[in-house]
């Protein structure tokens, strides 16, 4: 976009879930990385993502989550971007995101087909994620 | 003696007010029918030749107005996503005294088009997006806008990347450009934008009403009346250095038409476990209920309320009640002056319309299980805290029941959810001093405060 050099980030910790420390990590490390970062903080619904990305014309939206319930929270997230007009945004997931152990490539194929371009599993360090995030938005460096 | 007089241009009534600076009294109030179709002079006068009658002949040294008379301050707003930039437009506007007649989202389309040239607004308000975000939106209805002829003045207070071109796409237009309303997520900055629409309402609202006839009597400021009510409210709040306010406070004035709700207090979240959700609302915070009025928005009470509730609170039968609300929207300006069934009536009415108005006002809190415990989620204003309840309107006023019909702002078991007032001293303003005084406080602020605590009646306590 013109005037604007930096990506704009939508983040927040989905559904009931009050994990606030991960989220200012993550604030912080993005912000630090050169990254817009607009933060809805913790319980956040899949509409308080989609408005703020309308509204801040974000480039892509990252969620977290850490207590399990995810999967059930990000459900229906992608169709519902198509239908507020935010087609082909990236979507990017991470954190405890399933319960129990499981295979996380059967987890992240389950998120893709969820229409979410990159999930990352426990213990992702920020670093992987900002690479992934300047991947999927074609940035330099 | 130092004589000032203060004038309310209202939609039905002149009312005139003098005070004595120096002593710090009232020296009289009256009333007269508004002439805005004539000469607004003519209404103005017979107010005066009242107000005469019973100060005296009085040499005024200043004279200060307000106005809502001809339809108040209209004005249409259209912002991008409805919880974010276009209800930042809406509390801009509200705050500024102004009546919001039309709330667009997102893009507008061809019908909103002709609906917002038969609103005839006197100011448009066109906001959307944050800084550095969206543009499409606020661009697209900017030249949907410049498509209709320039009959009013477009204030642009978006998306600052967007704003220039906004401008030059509206270059037909009376356009004037604010810093945007939310200029980052979450963040409203509303006061430039109420500022601009203050000094456009003076500078051209004030000549195409009418009201221009009655400026040569006039020393300054010429506001839009809830602006004065405002002003007033936020001075009796907060206070002044020299004399202590009588702190946060929520206000409701029921009219015929439209019940106004003032809330003065910050509202955010107390608790450590609650989260709050959506954009922080002002400090000063101001809502207009268009369907709750005692009765030309009489429909609007029974809507909101029930007839069965109403019925009962008035210890009437249902069917009963109904046919006294049909005659009432018939005749509306019909008192109950004694009549027991229309004072029965209008006690109802007039609790149901402060419950609803004060509700819609105040925030939510929702309890929500996390494996963290109880979480609570808070939206919208916290006014469970607040100890002051004002109260104002003919149907609180001409009332043996003013605190009863009051203690319907406060916080009810049956509906836990919303954040009223806990227990609070109710105050009336009995003699419609409020406008004046917020018009006072401009230029006499001590004074204005010391009178509002003085004239506004204690009615009731609770705790």
């Amino acid at each position: 976009m013109e005037n604007r050099e930096k990506k704009v980030l939508v983040i927040g910790v989905i559904g009931a879930d009050v994990h606030a420390v991960g989220n200012k990590i993550l604030y912080h490390a993005f912000t630090e990385a050169g990254f817009e970062v607009v933060n809805l903080g913790v319980m956040v619904s899949q509409e308080e993502y989609i408005a703020a990305a309308i509204e801040s014309n974000a480039d892509a939206i990252v969620v977290s989550s850490l207590y399990g319930q995810g999967e059930l929270d990000c459900r229906g997230l992608r169709e519902k971007c198509d239908e507020a007009g935010l087609k082909g945004i990236p979507l990017v997931v991470g954190g405890n995101i399933v319960i129990g152990k499981q295979k996380f490539e059967d987890v992240e194929k389950r998120f893709h087909d969820m229409g979410f371009d990159r999930a990352f599993p426990p213990g992702t360090s920020p670093e992987t994620t900002i690479e992934a995030l300047r991947e999927l938005l074609h940035m330099e460096g | 003696m130092k004589p000032i007089l203060l004038i309310d241009f209202g939609s039905t009534y002149t009312k005139v007010t003098a005070v004595d600076v120096e002593a710090e009294v009232i020296l009289g109030t009256a009333q007269s029918f508004t002439t805005i179709q004539t000469d607004i002079n003519d209404g103005l006068n017979g107010a005066l030749k009242l107000l005469e009658a019973k100060t005296g002949h009085l040499q005024y040294e200043k004279c200060y107005a307000c106005s809502s008379a001809a339809g108040g301050l209209r004005m249409v707003t259209s912002g991008l996503v409805p919880e974010l930039t276009s209800e930042a437009a809406k509390l801009a506007s509200l705050g500024a005294g102004a009546k919001v007649v039309g709330l667009y989202s997102f893009q507008l389309t061809e019908d909103d088009l002709q609906n917002i040239q038969a609103l005839k607004p006197d100011i448009f308000l066109l906001v959307g997006g944050t800084d550095g975000g969206n543009t499409e939106c606020i661009l697209h209805n900017a030249r949907m806008l410049a498509t209709l002829p320039p009959k009013f003045p477009i204030i642009i207070a978006g998306n600052r990347t967007a704003a220039r071109e906004c401008a030059r796409i509206l270059k037909d237009h009376p356009v004037h450009v604010c810093p945007n309303v939310m200029p980052k997520f979450g963040v409203l900055n509303i006061e430039p934008t109420q500022q601009k629409i203050r000094q456009i309402f003076l500078d051209r609202i004030v000549q195409a009403k009418g009201l221009s006839k009655a400026t040569a009597l006039l020393d300054d400021i010429l506001m839009p009346t809830p602006s004065a009510v405002l002003q007033a409210m936020e001075l009796l709040s907060k206070g002044t250095e020299e004399e202590s306010g009588i702190g946060d406070l929520v206000a409701v004035d029921v009219g015929g038409a439209t019940t106004d709700v003032y809330s003065m207090a910050d509202g955010m979240p107390q608790g450590m476990n609650t989260v709050y959700k959506g954009i922080p609302e002002p400090f000063a915070k101001r809502t207009v209920e268009g369907d709750i009025g005692m009765r030309y928005s009489i429909r609007g009470i029974v809507e909101a309320a029930g007839i069965r509730r109403i019925a009962s609170m008035a210890g009437l039968s249902e069917d009963r009640a109904e046919e006294l609300v049909t005659y009432l929207s018939q005749n509306t300006d019909r008192v109950p002056d004694g009549d027991s069934e229309l004072t029965a009536l209008d006690y109802a009415l007039a609790s149901c319309a402060v419950e609803t108005a004060v509700a819609r006002h105040a925030g939510t809190m929702e309890e929500t299980y996390t494996l963290m415990g109880l979480t609570y989620v808070q939206s919208g204003k916290n006014l469970t805290h607040v100890k002051q309840i004002i109260v104002t309107g003919g149907s609180l006023i001409h009332t043996e029941n003013t605190e009863k019909i009051a203690r319907h702002a406060q916080y009810s078991p049956a509906q836990p959810a919303s954040l009223r007032p806990k227990a609070a001293d109710v105050w009336v303003d009995r003699t419609y001093i409020l406008a004046a005084m917020g018009l006072l406080s401009a230029h006499y602020p001590n004074v204005a405060l010391r009178i509002m605590k003085k004239e506004l009646e204690k009615h009731g306590y609770s705790e």
